[in-house]
């Protein structure tokens, strides 16, 4: 598997839609922007497209770099490429920010093109069913009406699954990595916990932090320490860090003295320089509401029916938070309904990160599903 | 890996049991080898389930779609009378847990095709009686790797499905491909059941 080769120097792209787009919450957007990333040609009959969408973190900026200078390309730089598994020799790969992102597109950080103010707090609550909306008027402006596939992992295949019931007709395949039909309630507490730790930092300002110009950075460091925990599992944590400590000995304080301390601090540092608090806040809440079963998950199957994509499923073995008994409900019901589904149940020490790890199986897997979905254009 | 299909005569009669354009799930698919041929020959919509990550893999390159799951752990993901058939292709012999297996296909398939090594079959009572285990073609593995757990001969067979009041509706015994009627269970070294709940 050549894994070597870049898409290199890339330059995101913004869509300006000046349709409204009414959301689930009840309000409006009048316009909105979104910033997306292409990579790979769009084909004459243009139906070799595929849409990556992103999880509570990420962006549009899946592979390569602004420029060269840049320490770290796209945050799924391993998968797509060309001659990578997400051949962008044989796709035309989408990544986009989600509206209420971080990264550019219409969120609580952007002007309200009404009143020429940020928005800050006044930016409405989005859901997943909200993002394919918008998604689908992306895809439509760059002349497609129906995607090859429509990947993504954790947040992200809750879209590709919201994709193939919202628009049966304009998807072939769904592309679902450690992901649920829905949040366990445990999962929904990890997401309070988060949203509490931002809600209550002083420097919050009840969301209109922007004018004060002073971030929340203690909420967001706490937000994404528990994140962080979670995502991975016990056995990684304890290979990687152990009880290592820092220092030749300990000092009896309470500095960080254990590695995953300084680990754990160093992630959240770098995060809560870059990522917006309010966006994380929004992120988790879709991520709360998303439930096209309506909380009955039996309901699932009959949700199924209007579904005319091709499946792949794909769970880790030890990720806790998206575990591989919910994306077995997720095939159950595409099974009841004979829809042409594959899943696989991959050995990973990782934790729900495991599927941003380059792990040559999980890679062959999405390699060979690919050479499947090009075949049949 | 490709096989010569020509040369399964237990693929030709599966296909020639199952009927054209039905549901059918293969349990413990390998490479999806017979599912493949009985897409090509019988247009079936079939489904197979494999537990081993480099068997998965073959089936996905094969262009069939194959669930991660392990046998052992029942079939609670599929619901009652959901395909046509269901096959169990010599994999009976490597479970634990037979009669839980078997009601489980009975519960999902409106028919069940299973297929096993006669441990009847001649040249494996021969070995016995010169003092070893058996090996043969279907059974090419020395007593202490063996995946072979609950091996049977076809009258044990006969009986099991008597008592678990399953109507056997066809079988036909195999060696080297070719169908034998002389004395079965001393001939035969492949045997291919197609079952119903009585």
């Amino acid at each position: 598997m050549s894994k070597s080769n870049s898409v290199g120097i890339v330059k995101p792209k913004t869509f300006i839609n000046s349709e409204p787009l009414k959301l689930d919450c009840g309000k409006t957007l009048e316009s909105y922007e979104l910033v997306y990333e292409t990579y790979g040609a769009l084909n004459r009959k243009k139906n070799n497209a595929i849409l990556v969408c992103h999880a509570l973190s990420g962006n549009h900026h899946l592979a390569g770099k602004y420029s060269t200078k840049d320490k770290y390309p796209g945050w799924w730089d391993n998968l797509i490429g060309p001659g990578k598994p997400l051949d962008t020799n044989k796709f035309f790969v989408i990544g986009v920010n989600n509206l209420g992102g971080s990264h550019g597109s219409s969120g609580p950080k952007t002007l309200n093109p009404k009143t020429k103010k940020i928005w800050g707090s006044k930016f409405p609550v989005v859901t997943v069913p909200d993002w394919v909306n918008s998604q689908k008027a992306l895809i439509n402006s760059l002349g497609i009406t129906k995607l090859a596939g429509v990947l993504g992992g954790s947040l992200g295949g809750m879209q590709a699954i919201q994709w193939s019931i919202q628009y049966p007709e304009c998807i072939k395949h769904a592309i679902v990595i450690a992901a649920a039909a829905n949040l366990t309630a445990q999962n929904i507490a990890f997401n309070e916990v988060a949203r509490q730790s931002i809600l209550t930092d002083p420097d919050f300002n009840k969301g209109d932090y922007y004018i004060k110009n002073q971030i929340p950075k203690r909420g967001l460091r706490l937000a994404r320490m528990l994140g962080h925990i979670t995502y991975l599992s016990d056995d990684v944590m304890g290979t990687k860090f152990g009880r290592k400590i820092k220092n030749k000995s300990v000092k009896y304080k309470f500095d960080t003295e254990f590695e995953i301390e300084s680990y754990l601090n160093y992630q959240a540092d770098k995060f809560a320089n870059e990522f917006d608090a309010n966006t994380y806040i929004r992120m988790t809440k879709a991520l709360d509401y998303f439930d096209p079963a309506q909380s009955n998950i039996k309901n699932l199957s009959n949700i199924f029916k209007k579904i005319r994509a091709e499946f792949l499923v794909i769970s880790f073995t030890s990720d806790w938070r998206f575990s591989p008994d919910r994306s077995k409900e997720i095939v159950k019901a595409l099974l009841d309904n004979k829809i042409k589904t594959s899943y696989a149940e991959i050995h990973a020490s990782s934790g729900h990160d495991a599927f941003l790890m380059n792990d040559a199986h999980y890679h062959s897997i999405l390699e060979n599903y690919f050479k499947k979905i090009y075949k049949s254009l | 890996m490709k096989i010569n299909q020509s040369k399964r005569a237990d693929f030709q009669i599966i296909s020639e049991w199952i009927g054209q354009n039905t549901k059918v799930l293969d349990l413990g698919c390998g490479d999806g080898a017979l599912l493949n041929f009985l897409k090509t020959n019988n247009n079936i919509q079939g489904f197979g389930i494999e537990k081993d990550e480099k068997n998965w893999l073959l089936s996905l390159k094969n262009n069939i779609d194959v669930i991660q799951m392990d046998l052992e752990a029942g079939l609670s993901g599929f619901e009652n009378n959901s395909f046509d058939i269901v096959i169990l292709s010599k994999t009976l012999q490597a479970m634990h847990n037979i009669e839980e297996i078997m009601q489980e296909m009975l519960r999902v398939g409106n028919e069940v095709i299973i297929t096993f090594p006669n441990f009847g079959y001649w040249k494996d009572r021969l070995q016995i009686m010169l003092g070893h285990m058996p090996i043969s073609d279907e059974l090419p593995y020395q007593w202490y790797n063996t995946p072979n757990i609950h091996l049977c001969t076809l009258s044990d067979f006969d009986q099991f499905c008597h008592k678990h009041k399953m109507k056997v509706l066809d079988r036909l015994v195999l060696t080297n491909n070719k169908p034998i009627s002389v004395l079965p269970n001393l001939f035969g070294a492949l045997a291919l059941y197609r079952l119903i709940k009585k």
